[in-house]
């Protein structure tokens, strides 16, 4: 009895065994692999993700660079924000852009799905084999769709970067598998664990710096085939017809601005966006094109080493 | 139809902020459902999921679409849509073992473990339990308590969860009749009591229906326990008991920012720490006192099980990753030998005495399984001897490992408890293990101080130790050109001695087969053997097909670095087949010999071998001379 009551004012709350759990996933990885990498997206998991790893190894600097796979269609404010995080967690910043996508000018405009095979794909491929790199934190979460609701948090990938679900371990307990051949590299997901309300949550209360466009705000847009799009900067192609509109829009998720919907909002705090998220009923990545290209997409771009 | 709009929480539109109070303050309960499709668990899940409101209107509206289309209740919801998704994998041929699921209620946040299917069932129940506070085992109530049901309880039990709840599904097909539960949970209690199951919860379910599922249900008044959300939100989580324990952390990483800072990283497995607290560093056994606990948000005035933090000490002692900061007057035991039972996880059956790769907590370590004491049917939990674990068996073992680690027991200690086995070639989780105890006779027996060392033996003879390990396949030629080598080593004045495969068989192993268990066992007796004789100063040949590669790399390991000279005798396969000196190919075409190397059982072949001969371009002779000249360089020396 005298026990219970003392014991219940520290019980670990689901987001501090979430932490936790993070925490213990990155110190294994860094001590296990050679040479660990943290993908960066700039996205709000990126972001809960980057905020794990300062907390994992302070007073040290995560000891590991971030790495973004640029395609060079981001938006303005990811890249502002971008180059911030990375100097303010004393992190070196690697930015890759496949050389060959720039030589031949591939643009979401004109290229379709070929735009995020070549930048993003082929991109990641190029710059983990360049510098490398033998274990790659990513932020994608089970919950995110059905065929992640199984994925490992230590995702095995041959020399070529395949994903083959035949080599996969099982996961017990808290020991994970970290060995692999030279050559072979591991993607870790250390936000398996989190839904997208954690993530939001998470946010709001450790305060952490997000690209303001999940704010809303008045921006330019056109609208597209039922998606509303912000006219980031002057590359953006216009189709007969089209004028610019100020509306009040936010995003949910952020990619490459030409291939991402913005949804009409008037939430401008964290508590707001919140409170939209649970009220309005569509799962978070209706706002992004790259899904609805094919059918079981994610499954076969997970195979072809797109995360 | 009639309930389907998703209704979102009440407080979320009236009051955001009293909403996400209330989310922040939540625990959280990771269970297993343990059943078929058939118990109806994919619709248990799946109501589950939609009672909690977590899904959303797209989702809503495919599941609908769905349901229509190929769902198995008529115009109604299919909620087992929803969870399963698994066709298509199927078709895809991707691997279904263990999902996870995610679905909150105002007290809890839940982490669903589902393991689909019935083959592989061993090892993904086991993967998906071991991470569990709780297990739900479905049973078909018109069915009653089956095989599976035992099966499911007993994995559960031997992973240690302890709470337990007995569903009995479908209780709308059988009239919610209270005497149908009544025998179900009669039965189901005297075959818990056999397997050790202290307590459980039993409740009437109906998952297509919905009753006793968010709410006590009209259907059962005699049923007086609580729905099933109302237990998995109040039952207590495992943390609850480790915080009770003395203090345990593995270290994970030692945190060196600068030369005036020195912390150790992990995550606590055990008990609780507050600076000022004396600890002792196992195995070591040095002493120190926390200093602080050091994390991002400032420092702590305490930690608990389940915390991941940074220590400092007062004092600079030795401690890195593989140690265990633990309680002062309440260290863990030390131990290189252990009783454990094992799983096996891989397609390659364990052999007792192949070297495995063993993680527990934060150490690694070289493992050989040195005893199979009995394998358990997880039908009916008897017991049969073994020599070998295939995929999904489970065994009771003795296990040793090449340094002492500190443990606890798996039933006091999951973290400190638990290990996975791991390839040391393909470097695959292969099995997983939970420690019983200690074997004390490895403190009992010391190792004796000799004082003429090996280098003395050698010296004497004026030569260095060293053990030819002659490799290859039946009939290519190692015991003859052995035998020269050794001819030609003998009138050097060399002393050696030629351990041939035949000759031992007759006498050391006479007592082994050719199963893959047994030429495990035979190569490890001639590896010992072998070493004692270099450590006696002697130049040793040995000839033994020796398939396994991860054989040849455990006497690699047994001898000091460049004694161990590999000689690959390479002769193809039809090459050696069509000489057949003993006629044992003929025999194995036959079928009259089983597990014959090269036809029905594997040779892998070296792939840095110090030494290799081609017979079919060199003649035995030239074979022996080559070797003797890559030994000595021709100089005799």
């Amino acid at each position: 009895m005298n026990s219970e009551a003392k014991l219940s004012p520290e019980r670990l709350t689901h987001l501090e065994r979430l932490e936790a759990e993070s925490i213990h996933i990155m110190r294994e990885v860094v001590a296990e692999a050679e040479r660990p990498v943290m993908l960066y997206s700039v996205g709000k998991d990126s972001a809960v993700m980057l905020h794990l790893a300062k907390m994992a190894f302070h007073p040290s600097p995560p000891p590991f660079p971030l790495m973004h796979v640029d395609t060079t269609w981001k938006f303005r404010a990811m890249y502002e924000l971008r180059d911030r995080a990375a100097r303010e967690a004393g992190m070196e910043l690697i930015v890759h852009q496949n050389p060959e996508a720039r030589e031949k000018g591939i643009n979401p405009f004109d290229h379709g799905s070929l735009h995020t095979d070549m930048w993003k794909t082929e991109g990641l491929k190029q710059a983990l084999t360049e510098h490398g790199f033998d274990a790659a934190f990513g932020g994608a979460r089970r919950d995110e769709e059905k065929s992640r609701a199984k994925e490992r948090v230590f995702s095995f990938r041959t020399a070529n970067h395949r994903w083959d679900p035949k080599s996969q371990r099982p996961e017990l307990w808290k020991l994970y598998n970290a060995r692999k051949a030279k050559g072979e590299s591991m993607r870790v997901f250390p936000l398996s664990n989190w839904t997208e309300l954690d993530i939001w949550q998470y946010i709001h209360l450790e305060n952490i710096e997000i690209v303001p466009l999940y704010y809303s705000a008045k921006r330019p847009t056109v609208e597209r085939d039922g998606m509303i799009l912000m006219v980031d900067d002057d590359r953006f192609r216009f189709e007969e017809g089209e004028e610019v509109v100020e509306r009040s829009i936010r995003f949910r998720t952020l990619g490459c601005y030409p291939l991402t919907g913005a949804v009409e909002s008037e939430a401008a705090t964290l508590p707001e966006i919140i409170q939209e998220m649970l009220l309005t009923t569509t799962s978070e990545r209706q706002g992004r094109v790259i899904d609805h290209d094919q059918a079981a997409s994610m499954e076969k771009k997970k195979q072809e080493g797109y995360f | 139809m009639n309930d389907i709009a998703y209704k979102p929480d009440d407080l979320i539109a009236e009051d955001i902020d009293a909403y996400l109070d209330q989310h922040q303050h939540k625990s959280l309960l990771r269970f297993i459902t343990c059943g078929s499709v058939d118990d109806g668990k994919s619709t248990l899940i799946g109501r589950l999921l939609y009672d909690s409101k977590m899904i959303f209107e797209d989702q809503l509206a495919s599941l609908e679409a769905d349901s229509k289309k190929v769902g198995t209740q008529g115009e109604e919801i299919d909620f087992a849509l929803l969870v399963d998704g698994l066709a298509a994998e199927r078709e895809q041929g991707i691997t279904i073992d263990v999902a996870y699921r995610f679905f909150a209620t105002e007290k809890r946040k839940f982490i669903v473990a589902d393991t689909p299917g019935h083959e592989q069932y061993t090892r993904n129940m086991v993967t998906g339990a071991s991470t569990a506070d709780l297990a739900v085992i479905l049973i078909d109530a018109r069915k009653g308590v089956l095989t599976q049901t035992r099966r499911h309880s007993y994995l559960a039990h031997l992973i240690g969860i302890r709470n337990i709840v007995l569903a009995v599904n479908k209780m709308d097909l059988v009239d919610y009749d209270e005497g149908v539960f009544d025998d179900i949970v009669s039965d189901y209690r005297d075959f818990a009591a056999e397997i050790g199951i202290e307590d459980f919860l039993a409740i009437p379910l109906s998952g297509l229906k919905g009753d006793n599922i968010a709410s006590r249900s009209d259907a059962t008044p005699w049923y007086d326990g609580p729905a099933l959300l109302d237990h998995l939100e109040t039952v207590g989580v495992d943390y609850d008991r480790l915080r009770e324990q003395p203090f345990r952390m593995p270290v994970q990483w030692v945190n060196r920012p600068n030369l005036d800072f020195r912390g150790f990283s992990g995550t606590i497995a055990g008990g609780r720490i507050a600076p000022g607290d004396k600890v002792r560093v196992a195995p070591s056994g040095k002493l120190s006192t926390v200093e602080r606990i050091v994390t991002m948000r400032g420092d702590l005035d305490e930690a608990v099980a389940g915390q991941s933090v940074t220590l400092t000490f007062e004092d600079e002692i030795d401690c890195s990753r593989g140690d265990v900061i633990a309680a002062a007057d309440a260290p863990p035991e030390v131990a290189d030998q252990f009783e454990a039972t094992i799983v096996w996880m891989d397609e390659h059956a364990m052999l007792p005495g192949r070297p495995y790769i063993l993680k527990t907590a934060t150490n690694l370590a070289t493992a050989t399984i040195t005893d199979e004491k009995y394998q358990i049917d997880v039908n009916t939990m008897e017991k049969a001897p073994g020599k070998t674990l295939e995929l999904n068996g489970i065994a009771v073992c003795n296990i040793s490992i090449d340094k002492p680690v500190p443990f606890a027991p798996y039933d006091e200690n999951p973290d400190l408890g638990g290990f996975i086995l791991i390839d040391r070639m393909t470097n695959a989780t292969v099995g997983a293990g939970m420690i019983h105890f200690a074997l004390r006779r490895s403190q009992n027996i010391h190792w004796q101080a000799i004082d003429i060392t090996r280098e003395a033996h050698a010296a004497q003879k004026n030569q260095k130790a060293k053990l030819l390990w002659f490799t290859g396949l039946s009939g290519s030629g190692k015991s003859t050109i052995a035998n020269l080598v050794e001819k030609k080593l003998h009138a050097m004045g060399k002393h050696s001695f030629l351990l041939d495969g035949d000759n031992v068989r007759h006498g050391l192993n006479r007592d082994l087969g050719f199963t893959d268990a047994d030429r495990v066992e035979n190569i490890r007796r001639v590896g010992e053997v072998a070493r004692l004789m270099t450590d006696a100063g002697l130049i040793v040949l040995t000839a033994f097909i020796s398939p396994f590669r991860a054989e040849r790399q455990m006497i690699r390991k047994m001898i000091p670095e460049g004694e161990f000279i590999e000689v690959f005798v390479d002769t193809p396969l039809d090459v050696a087949e069509a000489r057949d000196i003993k006629g044992l190919y003929k025999k194995a075409r036959a079928g009259e010999l089983k597990n014959f190397t090269g036809i029905d059982s594997p040779y892998e072949t070296p792939q840095n071998a110090e030494i290799r001969v081609n017979t079919v371009e060199m003649t035995a002779e030239e074979a022996a001379e080559y070797i003797v000249d890559q030994l000595f360089g021709g100089r005799g020396a």
